[in-house]
């Protein structure tokens, strides 16, 4: 079911929620509304599904204003962050929920909470009550009963943010996988830039209740929009620089600046991949100690200390650490392979400036 | 309201060594203990001594009276008219407070709660200056027969007024830790608003509102005040066993008015044990 949001805007009492939102969501595409608490994610997620209603603006499915129609009639399965299960009922009585209210006939009720144990991975759990489920399966039970009436639409606020680190893995991939075969249009709300790039196919990044960027994850990683993208989705190195004789410095740092003018002021940004790293003293331009390593899986992240006291951030895979010979407390080399102009937060980026001949290598796994 | 008490003792007393730490709570425990055992256990067990005291015979005897058996019944009628009531009112009551936001909600917050500050014969005078022969509808009342004060509908509207918050009062904190995410929930899932109330709202809320129910019964049932003020007192016909209890003690009956005091007495123990299960159950299933 493709969706449309036309110059929406929601406020609560004087605070703006939404402020002209335009999106359009495709038919059956998965797609993550990335953004810090209170950007008004959870309000466009809520528009949708008719639990608000918009000041101005229009809500559109398959064409169609919806702004009047009310919830019942929306046909869309909705995924409460709380899972909001109904706790008098079974997960049984929970599942059939919908489907009783549409007068279900008994036994297609039945097979149809069958068809989502199977799918869900519920068996055993139909007489248990909420309260005796684990947070997992709460959650599961929750979409069972967004997925019972076969909605057009399923919307997820934060699904994966009360659950514990290996569930969460499980259930992104569960997700990515009932996506593909249900074939539904799924929008799911999270504030964490890992999951959004690892589950959806396109990245709708929300800031103070604007649409910032909508992208694929490669495209608001590698091309992000303005700086709130570049600094939310990843990890950026970001300076203020000043130009003195033709160069932009900060402390032992500086960027060719040609045509700018002494006393003029800028800032920059580039990834910790754009920043190579040598055990070799004179390897390369600049000095620094390496003063702590991050694990993060398969990649690490290499916080440096400049001479002057700077602080940058590197990154590189641990097989590569370890054959530099790398650790804490060493002496270090680097350079900076690529960069970017920053202005304001919220004015596009400059394009991407190579410092060196290498081209920066392509993004790995791994922010 | 029904939240569970948090254990003062042991926090208050945490970070005090272990010896000074048992004694204070040897001593609040027995402090607490002979307070009760005093003030209410006492009471009520000399109530049922009285009412015993010349045997088994005179105590049905003073219960068999035809005044105390219409007091009963007046008393059952005025509850079975006035719970209802107030049940419905406060489920809408509190379904409106704790799910909606309205302009002046902090207004009807406190005035719900002007029973529970007023006097209650205070509330039965209001009644008699809005009924009574030189009251506001007094006249209108009058020229139309309708009969208010010292008969059945004066006496269920001051319960009505005493009783008023109880239910409410119950189920408001509940329903605003519930939150309103169930019955969004049911909402997608196509339940209408009656649907949603009738299958989501209402059965998550059961134990809280049987014990608001409990609570109202008892009151509606124990009220004296605000019922004396507007009853007029005519024995067989307007008097509640409150007051049936309280005539038979100025007439200086040694057993009757404590033999109708137990059937009080049961009533508030009846209500007590009811109101610790149902608090249990509404813990357990919450």
């Amino acid at each position: 079911m493709s969706i449309e949001l036309k110059n929406v805007s929601k406020h609560f009492g004087r605070v703006s929620a939404v402020e002209n939102i335009n999106l359009t969501v495709p038919e059956g595409e998965l797609i993550a509304l990335l953004g810090p608490s209170g950007s008004g994610k959870t309000t466009v997620l809520r528009l949708i599904a008719g639990l608000e209603t918009p000041e101005s603006g229009g809500i559109f499915v398959r064409g169609a204003q919806v702004n009047n129609l009310p919830v019942q009639k929306r046909n869309i399965g909705f995924v409460f962050q709380s899972y909001a299960l109904f706790k008098h009922m079974t997960v049984q009585d929970n599942i059939a929920f919908g489907l009783k209210i549409k007068k279900w006939p008994a036994q297609r009720i039945q097979a149809r909470v069958q068809d989502l144990t199977a799918l869900l991975d519920l068996h055993g759990l139909l007489d248990r009550y909420p309260h005796q489920l684990s947070g997992g399966q709460r959650q599961r039970v929750a979409i069972g009963r967004a997925l019972a009436p076969g909605p057009d639409v399923l919307l997820l606020d934060e699904p994966f943010a009360a659950v514990d680190a290996q569930i969460r893995q499980e259930l992104r991939q569960w997700l990515v996988r009932v996506h593909r075969e249900l074939k539904l249009t799924v929008l799911f709300v999270t504030h964490d830039q890992e999951e959004a790039m690892e589950v959806a196919s396109r990245i709708v990044i929300f800031s103070k209740g604007r649409v910032e960027q909508i992208g694929s994850p490669q495209e608001v990683y590698e091309k992000p929009s303005n700086e709130f993208v570049a600094r939310f989705v990843g990890v950026m190195n970001v300076l203020e620089l000043e130009v003195r004789d033709g160069f932009a410095r900060r402390q032992e740092l500086e960027f060719p600046a040609h045509g700018l003018a002494d006393g003029q002021k800028l800032r920059i940004g580039f990834r910790p991949y754009a920043v190579q790293v040598s055990p070799d003293g004179s390897a390369y331009r600049y000095r620094a100690v390496l003063r702590r390593t991050y694990f993060l899986g398969v990649m690490l992240r290499l916080e440096m200390e400049l001479p002057s006291g700077l602080i940058l951030r590197s990154r590189m895979s641990k097989e590569d650490y370890a054959r530099l010979g790398l650790a804490d407390g060493r002496p270090v080399s680097f350079q900076i392979r690529s960069y970017r102009i920053l202005s304001k937060e919220d004015e596009p980026l400059g394009a991407e400036v190579a410092t060196a001949y290498e081209v920066p290598p392509h993004l790995g796994e791994g922010i | 309201m029904n939240t569970p008490a948090a254990p003062i003792a042991s926090s208050s007393a945490a970070p005090a060594p272990k010896s000074d730490r048992s004694l204070i709570h040897w001593l609040l425990v027995a402090v607490a203990v002979l307070f009760s055992a005093v003030f209410l256990v006492l009471p009520l067990l000399n109530v049922f001594a009285q009412a015993l005291a010349a045997g088994f015979g005179p105590y049905c005897h003073a219960l068999a009276d035809p005044d105390t058996i219409s007091a009963i019944r007046l008393t059952l009628i005025i509850a079975a008219i006035c719970v209802p009531l107030n049940a419905v009112f406060g489920v809408a009551a509190s379904w409106a407070i704790a799910k909606f936001d309205f302009r002046g909600k902090p207004f009807l917050l406190s005035l719900m709660d002007l029973p529970f500050s007023i006097s209650p014969v205070v509330a039965g005078l209001l009644f008699v200056l809005l009924f009574g022969v030189n009251g506001l509808l007094g006249r209108w009342l009058e020229v139309h027969h309708v009969k208010v004060l010292f008969a059945l509908p004066g006496m269920v509207l001051a319960t009505i007024f005493v009783t008023f918050p109880y239910v409410a009062r119950e189920l408001i904190p509940i329903m605003r830790a519930q939150g309103r995410e169930q019955e969004e929930a049911a909402l997608t899932l196509g339940a209408s608003g009656w649907q949603t109330f009738w299958h989501v709202t209402l059965p998550s809320v059961k134990w809280g509102l049987f014990y608001g129910i409990v609570l109202c019964n008892a009151r509606a049932m124990g009220e004296f005040g605000a019922v004396s003020v507007v009853s007029g007192h005519i024995a067989g016909q307007t008097d509640t066993l409150p007051l049936r209890v309280e005539k038979l003690y100025n007439e200086f009956d040694p057993v009757a008015p404590f033999a109708v005091a137990t059937l009080l007495a049961l009533l508030a123990v009846a209500t007590m044990l009811l109101k610790a299960l149902l608090e249990w159950k509404t813990r357990h299933e919450t």
